[in-house]
């Protein structure tokens, strides 16, 4: 047992040194090169910078295609890092048109509640100093009732303050098209409100210099009030009443099918559309535009088929109508094989992915069996033995990274997931499940199945959607209503049908009536 | 033979004559019966209907009794001595069939190749043939 662990931790201690020190350093060189790309901001995708390779050039000799990491996929790409190609322009201008509008409208409508706010909060305490700074000497005396109502006009006033705090002033999260019918009439509501009261209060009190200090804080306390039943309109405009499910959407994505249905209450489409686009981004698979197509060799194939020869007929439209009509009627006679080839090349693809998936796995096992956690009370016992290296996370996942390397990278190419996983970001992550003690299969799940849009974003910056509706947006949801929310790639078609009424009725089951006889059959002989 | 209550059952009947058989201490007649109004109708191979309650045969001991009387498997025993067999419980049947002072059973059973039968010997003739069958009216 002795010469079996010193073997092992001196094959452990050479593998370590040899093959990741290099990397180390490899890795180093490359890492500030990564770091300046992912900084750019890219919103979707994540862009290696070029030439970056993922092993030693050695170890990836013989495989079938460029030891490149990334180099092969369809999405945008930067070509170096120094010059502006034609996709850099168009996602530079897509940043600019994204970033303007967002930045001023957002907080447009905060501002304006904050200060309405503010104002009817501020106002009943106005109520009650302006008489005492201004004719303090003509006052009646007011004694315990004042004080009573001194208590609880202040109780109130901090229960507005927190409620305040804790139902409006949280950030939003979204900006809607039009303006938000509930809060505008809320606001609206708030401002005639207290300029009503104010108005009452300058021609009644402040002119006439009332002397009735205790009808004056009356007069502060129902203002207080009012504000409270305000506010507990507001709740129910806002929060409470779209909680009872009252439809249903389906959500289905137009490239890919993917699809969902949700059931919210009475929302406008436009509100509904901004819950919606939360749901999406924790819900749906993430959008890879690499999986889409049919592959080409079948699609091309169809077209192939018939070479039509014009005979020299001089009248060009007839001839051109009849030519296409003639290949079409063509194709349509032919015997279309287009889907078998589809069938096998599916199977070939699924066999191919199941494959390296396999590889995958057993690689990844095999990497984190070299990786153990460090206990402290083997630190007396090993210092006479072998001295190992202890390592911090980063350059323990840098370590076993190397062998599972490949096959990662074989199995990422396979099912067309490259763009969204770079090298750096596979470290990071190797290196935050070793920090928390996960297994091999939880450190693959993110790889195996496409994860939920969320992940794959910088939250940094804003999401741009397009509501596209046939009715005004802030008409509120209907059965058989259909509205789109766009996004430059894809987008997204919602579908709204009324949950059903439901008649619940009721059958008392007596528990004494659950009695059984048994299904005799029997037979006599005579 | 589909029983419809309230309407009168038409059948074309077989007379059936057995012997019983003294064997040790009892008078046997060689066959089984299953079904009656206190079993499970829908598991009866030989009735037409499944809701068919009725007494049917359902095994003949060869070169018993009855095989020898002309009892077939599958028969349907509407009477038994003159007492109805069509609306009875399967204990009843059995006592009917094996009352110790009864030497002698006529039975009178049912199957549907009678009522062809009765069809064909009627079709090109006008008397009909002279055999054991009888139409019997309930």
């Amino acid at each position: 047992m002795d010469n079996e662990s010193m073997y092992s931790a001196y094959s452990f201690k050479s593998s370590h040194s040899r093959t990741s020190r290099k990397h180390r350093e490899r890795r180093d060189k490359h890492r500030s090169k990564a770091r300046d790309s992912s900084l750019r901001g890219d919103k979707s995708v994540s862009i290696q910078a070029p030439g970056e390779t993922l092993l030693d050039v050695e170890s990836t000799r013989g495989d079938d295609r460029d030891d490149n990491w990334g180099e092969t996929t369809t999405v945008v790409t930067g070509t170096s890092v120094d010059s502006v190609s034609q996709e850099d322009l168009t996602r530079i201008s897509k940043d600019l048109e994204e970033s303007s509008p967002l930045e001023c409208r957002r907080y447009f409508g905060v501002v304006l509640g904050a200060v309405l706010g503010l104002f009817a909060l501020v106002t009943p305490l106005a109520f009650l100093a302006l008489p005492q700074l201004l004719w303090r000497d003509n006052l009646d005396p007011c004694g315990t009732p004042c004080e009573g109502l001194y208590i609880s006009l202040a109780f109130k006033l901090l229960i507005l303050l927190i409620s305040t705090w804790a139902l409006f002033l949280r950030p939003t999260r979204a900006t809607l098209p039009r303006f938000f019918i509930f809060r505008c009439l809320l606001l609206a509501l708030v401002f005639l409100f207290v300029a009503s009261y104010w108005l009452f209060y300058g021609v009644r009190v402040l002119e006439p210099r009332e002397t009735d200090y205790r009808g004056i804080v009356g007069y502060a306390a129902s203002l207080v009030d009012a504000l409270l039943f305000i506010q507990y309109l507001a709740l129910v405009l806002l929060e409470v009443r779209h909680l009872q499910p009252a439809f249903c959407l389906k959500v289905v994505r137009t490239t890919d099918g993917a699809s969902r249905f949700y059931s919210v209450g009475h929302l406008s489409i436009q509100r509904a559309a901004a819950w919606l686009l939360d749901q999406y981004y924790s819900d749906f698979p993430v959008y890879n535009p690499a999986l889409l197509n049919l592959p080409k060799s079948i699609l091309t194939r169809k077209m192939s088929a018939f070479k039509v020869y014009n005979l020299g007929e001089d009248n060009s439209t007839n001839a051109s109508s009849g030519q296409s009509r003639a290949m079409i009627a063509a194709n349509a006679r032919r015997r279309d094989n287009s889907h078998t080839e589809f069938y096998y090349e599916e199977a070939e693809v699924e066999r191919r992915v199941r494959k390296r998936k396999a590889r995958l796995v057993v690689a990844v096992e095999e990497a984190f069996t070299h990786i153990r956690r460090h206990q402290e009370e083997e630190a007396v016992v090993s210092s006479p033995k072998h001295p190992r290296e202890v390592m911090d996370p980063r350059e323990a996942a840098q370590a076993i990274f190397a062998p599972m390397a490949r096959a990662m990278q074989k199995y990422l190419r396979a099912t067309r997931q490259q763009s969204y996983h770079s090298m750096e970001s596979i470290i990071d992550f190797l290196q935050f499940c070793i920090t928390h003690n996960m297994t091999p299969k939880a450190f693959l799940e993110r790889y195996l199945s496409p994860g939920p849009t969320l992940q794959y974003l910088d939250s940094s910056r804003g999401r741009q959607w397009t509501l596209v509706s046939e009715e005004p947006v802030t008409a509120s949801l209907r059965q058989d209503q259909v509205f789109t929310l766009k996004r430059p790639d894809f987008s997204l078609v919602v579908t709204v049908t009324r949950l059903p009424f439901l008649r619940l009725g009721e059958e008392f089951v007596d528990p004494k009536s659950h009695k059984f006889v048994m299904k005799l059959q029997s037979e006599t002989s005579v | 033979m589909a029983f419809v209550p309230g309407q009168p059952l038409t059948a074309v009947v077989q007379r059936i004559e057995i012997q019983k058989l003294q064997e040790r201490n009892n008078l046997i007649l060689g066959f089984s019966i299953g079904g009656g109004i206190d079993q499970d109708p829908g598991q009866n191979p030989f009735s037409e209907s499944k809701s068919d309650k009725g007494i049917y045969v359902t095994r003949i001991t060869p070169g018993g009794p009855a095989d020898v009387s002309g009892l077939m498997m599958g028969d349907k025993i509407m009477q038994v001595n003159g007492y109805d067999m069509t609306m009875v419980t399967h204990d009843y049947a059995r006592k009917r069939l094996t009352k110790k002072s009864e030497v002698v059973v006529r039975l009178l059973v049912t199957r549907k190749s009678l009522e062809q039968a009765v069809k064909q010997s009627m079709g090109p003739k006008i008397t009909p043939k002279c055999d054991n069958s009888v139409t019997q009216h309930y």
